[in-house]
């Protein structure tokens, strides 16, 4: 099982298994990780799954299409980076293990 | 209320069709659950040809107001077309001379620009900056009530709490921040209510805000800067140079935002409490639940019972062809009993899993901007209200609001119990 890492904006970090195609959204939720509400249930609509991909990542994960429900919604999330994606839409399979996600200040 | 108004008929002898959830006597009765759960039932996405205000469509479930309100593409909320509520205020001859833009009637890309102006002030830090300042008036706000006789929640809390954020996040002038709470309420209100006589003095209560506004905004402009909302609204490119009518429209939007939503919540949480007091035994043993019982007030509540798109062209939606330029309302005081998705949709249960799983801040671009503001103006006033009362008892009938828009209270009787 993929192992994935979540970094608070305090530096707490917490590092979890979870099933192959669990979402990054779901990972956290399952796992009571602080910072992540993903109020919508993990169907892209509401951006408070809001993470900043680790930089030595984000090419392997990709980035939130323009244009696509993703990227409008991030534009309005707070403190938006590069490396911004919902964690929704995020597949953590076999190839992303060790994936790292840093969760920005103030998501709750 | 008098007999012969109240609405005696049974639900299940309507033929569907003429099932007119718009009508707002039936939000002002509260029997409106009863025709949203048929409408789950048996017509999810229902179309009215002779509504209170023409005709439209009803989305009722859950999932379904989801799927609409992340489709901003084929949904507009361009006030041009309706904008966002079914009672197309924007559409009457009346007020052809007066209309009033806001970014939540746009669509993309001017909505975008104009809310990433507005976002920063609801922001994180603003908001930690401000929580401070929000527990001292609500602590102020609740020393001042009188103890052990009747008065009318709604005034003296509700208003007072949400009215004094208002004018914080303007920097309004102090005395005069009752206005702000009349300038809501005529902003979603239409002649013959009891705000207002007619559409002349409808717009002239306005005109009188714009001008007051006016006023504040040549002075911030003009040098005094601060982190208010005008003094940004001023300084930013996307916004400094709005027409008069759009600045006007920008700030009622956040002046109804800020004021009508959380009022309606303050006090239906009072209220749900009183009405299942096993719940709220729940919270004076446990105070720790107040943050996800301020979700489940959210929820149960539902502010704002509806939000209004308009069909860009024909689009499917629950297996109906919706028509372009067609109305269509998502009914999120329906979602949020949608018992498919919430468990024990009916119920109150301020320990519920999942609580922040509701429809009433929306989805999608238009998502509430200041849900943050919201939750936290809550979650005060209700830690400030169970450190000094061991009972906020209602004594009497709420009166509701005459709208099926703002799902709220004019007047709640209780009477205070210190511990």
């Amino acid at each position: 099982m993929p192992k994935v890492t979540y970094i608070e904006a305090d530096g707490a970090t917490h590092t979890v298994e979870v099933a192959s195609g669990t979402t990054g959204r779901d990972a956290a939720i399952d796992n009571d990780i602080p910072g992540i509400d993903g109020d919508c249930g993990g169907v892209c609509a509401c951006a408070t799954c809001h993470v900043y991909v680790d930089p030595g990542w984000i090419d392997k994960v990709g980035r939130a299409a323009e244009g696509e429900m993703e990227a409008e919604l991030l534009q309005f999330a707070e403190d938006f980076r590069e490396t911004s994606r919902l964690a929704c839409q995020i597949e953590i399979t076999e190839a992303l293990d060790g994936l790292v996600l840093n969760i920005p200040t103030g998501q709750h | 209320m008098s007999a012969e108004m109240i609405i005696e008929e049974d639900i299940s002898q309507i033929p569907i069709d003429e099932i007119d959830v718009s009508n707002p006597k039936l939000f002002q009765q509260d029997v409106i659950g009863d025709y949203f759960k048929r409408l789950r039932e048996e017509a999810p996405v229902h179309y009215c040809a002779d509504g209170h205000t023409g005709p439209f469509w009803s989305i009722t479930r859950f999932n379904d107001i989801v799927r609409v309100d992340t489709d901003h593409k084929n949904f507009s909320s361009e006030s041009t077309l309706g904008g966002i509520v079914l009672d197309d205020i924007n559409q009457r001859p009346e007020v052809e001379d007066f209309r009033l833009p806001m970014f939540i009637a746009m669509d993309p890309p001017k909505h975008d620009e104009q809310r990433k102006v507005v976002s920063p002030i609801v922001a994180p830090n603003n908001l930690a900056a401000m929580a401070p300042i929000i527990r001292e008036r609500a602590a102020g706000i609740l020393d001042s009530l009188p103890v052990g006789e009747e008065f009318d929640w709604v005034d003296k809390v509700s208003i007072e709490l949400t009215t004094m954020t208002l004018a914080t996040l303007f920097d309004f002038p102090w005395e005069e921040r009752r206005k702000l709470t009349r300038w809501s309420d005529i902003a979603t209100t239409s002649p013959g209510h009891g705000l207002v006589d007619s559409w002349d003095e409808w717009k002239a209560e306005l005109i009188d805000c714009a001008t007051y506004f006016q006023g504040l905004w040549n002075e911030r402009a003009g040098g005094k800067q601060g982190h208010d909302l005008i003094s940004m609204l001023a300084a930013s490119p996307a916004t400094a140079n709005m027409p008069f009518n759009e600045f006007l429209g920008n700030l009622l939007l956040l002046i109804v935002g800020g004021n009508d939503t959380t009022r309606n919540s303050i006090t239906g949480g009072v209220l749900a409490l009183n009405q299942n007091p096993a719940e709220y035994d729940k919270l004076m043993n446990d105070t720790g639940l107040i943050p996800n019982m301020v979700s489940e007030i959210i929820r149960w509540q539902t502010p704002l019972a509806h939000m209004r798109r308009t069909a860009l062209r024909d689009t499917e939606v629950g297996g109906k062809i919706i028509r372009e330029g067609d109305k269509v309302a998502m009914w999120y005081l329906s979602g949020n009993r949608d018992s498919e998705v919430i468990d024990r949709a009916d119920e109150f249960l301020i320990d519920r899993k999942d609580a922040r799983k509701h429809l009433s801040f929306g989805f999608g671009i238009h998502r509430c901007v200041g849900n943050r503001l919201a939750e936290l103006q809550l979650q005060i006033i209700w830690e400030e209200i169970v450190k000094r009362f061991r009972k906020v008892e209602v004594t009497g009938e709420a009166e509701r609001s005459m709208s099926n828009f703002i799902h709220g209270f004019t007047t709640m009787p209780v009477i205070l119990h210190p511990h």
